[in-house]
């Protein structure tokens, strides 16, 4: 962003996102609201964030700038807060491109006593009623593309039929983590369809994350993955509750980050000791900076992001 | 020599399974939970052909052993064609299957950039346009200036180009070395 917009074009260009964010910011939250949602905010600058492998905080003085407020929501749970949603700033070192900032706008929710299906439906009725908010309707193009978020429009796919499928394999039953991001990226994410939201539901335990097994399945986590026009937009989960299987996978994380180079990340031991308090949930983290790109028909977060730099 | 995944960009030379590639489109990409990726279209540099290929972030990528050298068409020799180093006066000899149908648009002192492979010759760009004369052509109807009407004809390469109804026989023409087509009538050079 310059100073001051060369021309009159650039100005209205820039009113206009400006516009469209503070738009969508008002409809999500008019739909947490009228659900009975408690917005909250918890803190941006960490003494510790959940260790992921592929997830690389930003260091800032005593600690971390935060790459998702889950475990501090997760705490509000524990304490009893049943539903509650946040809209806010997180921060990811390194991820920078077309669909990538380093900083980004997350919109997470979660619900006690409920798993990843109830978070279906909420984020169904979330995308029609955002679409309706910027769009005028449920139905509209990106880039000339058609796109239906209408909730009868969603289509499910399982993580294992979908690789089956287009690279002919089942991480679910031979698991190999190089393997399977590659022929995400280059098989299956072209693959899908892209005129309407489509969920990759049931990932391979190794990949749970933050989630918990299937009760009837443990091959798999209850972890679903939402994209829009082929893009990656949210990814949900039943909660892990389970305090000593939460720091197994954490130190198996840290030691995953440790053979490659990457120093180790501290364990959140207040995170630990609540999640034995805290009840089953479904969660989700849904990128609105994406959202917003798709809904203001832009082809890359560069025109939604107007201080964005290069 | 290697490059690491961060070098990829747009226009770089790479080396995969010993044939030369260069990156025609780059993007990062990176599943939430997944590892960091490099989504390329690169172009064989020999076949011309382009492919998908995504790179992950920890890859190392071999830079292959091209040189780019500016030579001078000399003659051809069978299904050889000789070129000169003017500075250094070496000779160095390209063979028809190199140039394709390039060959047909030499002539003698053209200066053409080379590229070569592990000290092979792979590809060669000559200038835009050359100005050839026809050697063949039925006579040109005169007064048809229409320029949108083709008739065959030959140069001396026996190319066949199609050219207007008022060229003829002896005419220099101007050639687009990368359409092989006709542009205009030139006075002889």
């Amino acid at each position: 962003m310059t100073n001051r917009p060369a021309d009159s074009e650039a100005l209205r260009g820039l009113r206009r996102v400006l516009e469209l964010r503070a738009r969508l910011y008002a409809a999500i939250r008019r739909f947490f609201c009228d659900r009975g949602f408690l917005e909250v905010e918890t803190p941006v600058l960490l003494p510790a964030n959940a260790p992921e492998e592929h997830v690389a905080a930003v260091s800032a003085g005593p600690g971390w700038l935060r790459t998702s407020p889950e475990l501090a929501m997760k705490r509000l749970l524990a304490a009893g807060q049943g539903k509650i949603f946040q809209l806010g700033p997180v921060f990811r070192a390194g991820e920078n491109g077309r669909w990538h900032h380093p900083e980004f706008t997350l919109l997470e929710w979660y619900r006690a006593d409920a798993g990843y299906l109830e978070i279906l439906a909420d984020a169904k009725e979330l995308l029609a009623a955002a679409a309706a908010a910027l769009r005028g309707a449920a139905d509209f193009a990106w880039r000339d593309v058609p796109l239906s978020c209408a909730p009868e429009s969603w289509v499910q796919l399982g993580v294992s039929e979908a690789f089956v499928a287009h690279a002919g394999w089942d991480p679910a039953r031979e698991f190999d983590a190089d393997r399977f991001d590659l022929d995400l990226v280059s098989r299956v994410e072209p693959a899908l369809p892209a005129d309407r939201p489509v969920v990759l539901m049931d990932y391979p335990a190794p990949l749970a994350a933050l989630a918990r097994r299937k009760p009837d399945d443990p091959a798999r986590a209850e972890r679903w993955e939402l994209y829009l026009g082929g893009v990656e937009l949210a990814n949900a989960y039943s909660e892990l509750t389970d305090p000593a299987e939460q720091r197994a996978r954490f130190e198996a994380a840290n030691a995953r980050r440790r053979a490659r180079g990457a120093a180790p990340y501290p364990l959140d031991e207040a995170f630990l000791a609540a999640l034995a308090q805290m009840p089953p949930a479904g969660g989700i983290a849904l990128g609105v900076d994406r959202l917003l790109m798709i809904l203001a028909d832009a082809a890359s977060l560069d025109a939604v992001l107007p201080f964005r730099n290069g | 020599m290697a490059y690491t995944a961060a070098d990829l960009r747009k226009g770089l030379k790479i080396e995969l399974e010993g044939i030369p590639y260069e990156v025609t489109e780059f993007q990062f990409v990176k599943p939430g939970k997944g590892q960091a990726m490099y989504k390329c279209r690169i172009k064989n540099m020999i076949a011309g052909n382009t492919m998908e290929k995504t790179f992950r972030a920890v890859d190392k990528i071999d830079q292959p052993n091209i040189e780019s050298r500016t030579l001078h068409f000399s003659y051809k020799e069978g299904d050889k064609y000789v070129f000169m180093d003017n500075k250094t006066y070496e000779q160095v000899e390209l063979h028809e299957e190199v140039l394709g149908e390039q060959c047909h648009f030499l002539i003698e002192d053209l200066e053409c950039e080379v590229l070569f492979f592990n000290g092979r010759a792979m590809t060669i760009e000559l200038p835009a346009f050359v100005i050839k004369e026809i050697k063949e052509t039925e006579p040109g109807a005169r007064g048809d200036t229409a320029t949108n009407v083709l008739k065959p004809a030959k140069i001396d390469t026996g190319y066949e180009i199609g050219v207007p109804i008022f060229i003829n026989q002896g005419d220099f023409i101007r050639i687009d070395t990368r359409t092989g087509k006709y542009v205009e009538r030139v006075k002889q050079p």
